[in-house]
């Protein structure tokens, strides 16, 4: 054996052992610990009226801040590839800034603006609208931890898309509309999943700013995350282990099909597998992108 | 007028969601005044704090620089089997739940476990003290340089390389002198990705640290354990100074990203 090889195979010994430290053996661990309670156990524990309240809350929590995130994050896309205005810069700068608060802060912040103490929130209180340990307040935790993801999923396509593409199709008699579904659409599209799909599963597992807003009432206002906390705590391993391994079980689910849904016809390996030039973590623009 | 309206929007989106909140904050950390900020900040449990989350993040950043290196290398480089999944797994903690996360290490160090119970005989506490914070934090900042890395790797090829090794460069010299230098950006931006997760971790490390006054308490665990006892000018007082270094760090991530869009044009 050459000492090239020698070194290659002492690299990839590394990564793989590296890999299998940090990732693949906690995932053993709690498939493990499902394992030995049982599938009889596991719904049990899933279907129990706390455990089954905090994941439909989490759940419909993350689903409305998908589409909202959707909606604002599309919005925001376009204005700032495609107008010149004040302060684009630095709205553009910002969208970062999600990645770099820590997620205990965003709670502090939300839990402030929007607390009773505020005027904002006396205002929204007076109107009937409680946003602090309540729904909104979920919601809105959500939205600010995955503000960027729609966002950078979109901008680098946008500014790829070709404008001349879209004047073409007017050119050759096509409506608005019909260039927008025929052209516009199809070239955005698997970009948008990607930021919606990560959104989604960003959310479900949110925990930090959620803890700060939400509070922590049964049957209320706990979601998933804090609900596994509050097993740990209670000492109670398998209620804990029957939830994330649920709630882990939605999140590979969902990538799954974002991988089927973005994946070009006829290519052989599974793209969420090759992550590495678009998307993840997406989200973060990559320099090369930018025009 | 259509496009001043989403201009518009888009201004009241960010205002409502990210401006305000901040500014919020900022204003009411200052509420009874500066001589009660400092007091907070300087107070030994923040002290304390600032000085456990400086720590894990030095250790934290430099075992994902090396080990992230090594595994993208390995990734872009090398066939072999099982490449794929290695990818796969990459990705992963992106979409796991730090709080599962925290837990699944320990029921992986826990003392009825293998590992726990070899470690136990070691005399080496896992659980509940520095290593298990450490490893939660690195599982959470694990994809960021390797995922920073491998696309510059894909980008730059082993030309260069190579021509050095014809020269008679030794292996170490060809990554010192000629790898390294091309992949600089991309470590600054990896880096500063890793350094801003591992301040703010909050889930992970309170689920495995035991949260111990004075011990295992970090910066995010003291904003909380402020925020639960109703101290919430201490609370708000450390939350602005973190996020006064999350300014800092995005101003470094849109330099490093000008910086290398200026390199590779």
């Amino acid at each position: 054996m050459t000492q090239h090889t020698l070194l290659e195979l002492a690299l990839r010994s590394a990564a793989i052992g590296y890999v299998a430290l940090l990732i693949l053996f906690p995932l053993a661990a709690i498939a493990h610990q499902s394992f030995i309670g049982g599938i009889d156990h596991f719904i049990q524990d899933i279907s129990s009226p706390q455990a089954s309240s905090a994941l439909l809350l989490t759940v419909e929590a993350a689903f409305i801040t998908t589409v909202i995130n959707a909606i604002f994050g599309t919005l925001s896309a376009v204005v700032l590839v495609r107008y010149e205005f004040p302060g684009r810069w630095f709205l553009n700068a910002l969208v970062d800034l999600p990645f770099a608060i820590p997620t205990l802060v965003t709670g502090l912040m939300i839990a402030a603006i929007y607390g009773p103490t505020s005027l904002l929130g006396m205002w929204l209180q007076t109107g009937g609208v409680t946003v602090l340990y309540d729904k909104p307040g979920i919601v809105l935790a959500m939205l600010f931890v995955t503000m960027p993801f729609t966002i950078r999923a979109l901008q680098p396509i946008l500014i790829e898309l070709d404008r001349e593409q879209e004047e073409a199709s007017f050119t050759l008699g096509a409506s608005p509309w019909t260039t927008f579904w025929k052209v516009t659409v199809p070239s955005v599209l698997p970009g948008l999943l990607t930021g919606v799909f990560l959104t989604f599963v960003r959310a479900l597992g949110e925990f930090g700013s959620i803890v700060i807003v939400a509070g922590n009432i049964p049957m209320k206002t706990q979601v998933a995350s804090v609900y596994v906390y509050g097993e740990i705590e209670s000492y109670n391993p398998q209620g804990a282990t029957s939830v994330s391994v649920f709630v882990l079980l939605i999140s590979f689910l969902v990538l799954i099909l974002l991988e089927r849904l973005t994946r070009p016809p006829g290519e052989r390996m599974p793209r969420w597998w090759r992550w590495s030039n678009r998307s993840l973590a997406t989200s973060i623009i990559r320099p090369s992108e930018i025009g | 007028m259509m496009r001043r309206l989403l201009i518009g929007s888009v201004w009241s989106y960010f205002a409502l969601l990210l401006i305000g909140p901040i500014l919020y904050l900022a204003v009411q950390s200052f509420d009874e005044g500066i001589a009660a900020y400092w007091r907070e900040v300087t107070k030994p449990e923040a002290l304390h704090g600032f000085a456990l989350t400086f720590e894990i993040t030095a250790i934290v950043l430099a075992v994902n620089l090396s080990f992230g290196s090594i595994t993208a290398l390995v990734l872009v480089r090398q066939q072999f089997a099982g490449r794929t999944i290695l990818s796969g797994l990459i990705d992963l903690p992106f979409s796991v739940s730090p709080v599962i996360a925290g837990f699944m290490l320990i029921l992986l160090f826990g003392p009825e476990t293998i590992l726990g119970t070899f470690f136990g005989t070691l005399g080496v506490k896992v659980l509940f003290a520095m290593p298990a914070m450490v490893l939660a934090t690195l599982f959470a900042t694990f994809p960021f340089v390797v995922r920073e890395l491998t696309p510059l790797l894909q980008t730059i090829g082993t030309d260069a390389e190579e021509a050095a090794r014809t020269l008679g460069a030794n292996e170490w010299q060809v990554f010192l002198k000629v790898t390294l230098p091309m992949l600089k950006w991309g470590f600054v931006y990896g880096a500063t990705l890793t350094v801003a997760r591992a301040i703010g971790e909050f889930g992970a490390v309170l689920v495995v640290s035991g949260n111990i006054l004075l011990v295992t308490q970090t910066a995010t665990l003291h904003i909380y354990q402020s925020y639960v006892d109703f101290n919430y000018v201490g609370a708000n007082a450390v939350a602005l100074t973190l996020l006064a270094v999350s300014f800092a760090i995005l101003t470094v991530l849109e330099l490093a990203k000008a910086k290398a869009a200026a390199t590779l044009v």
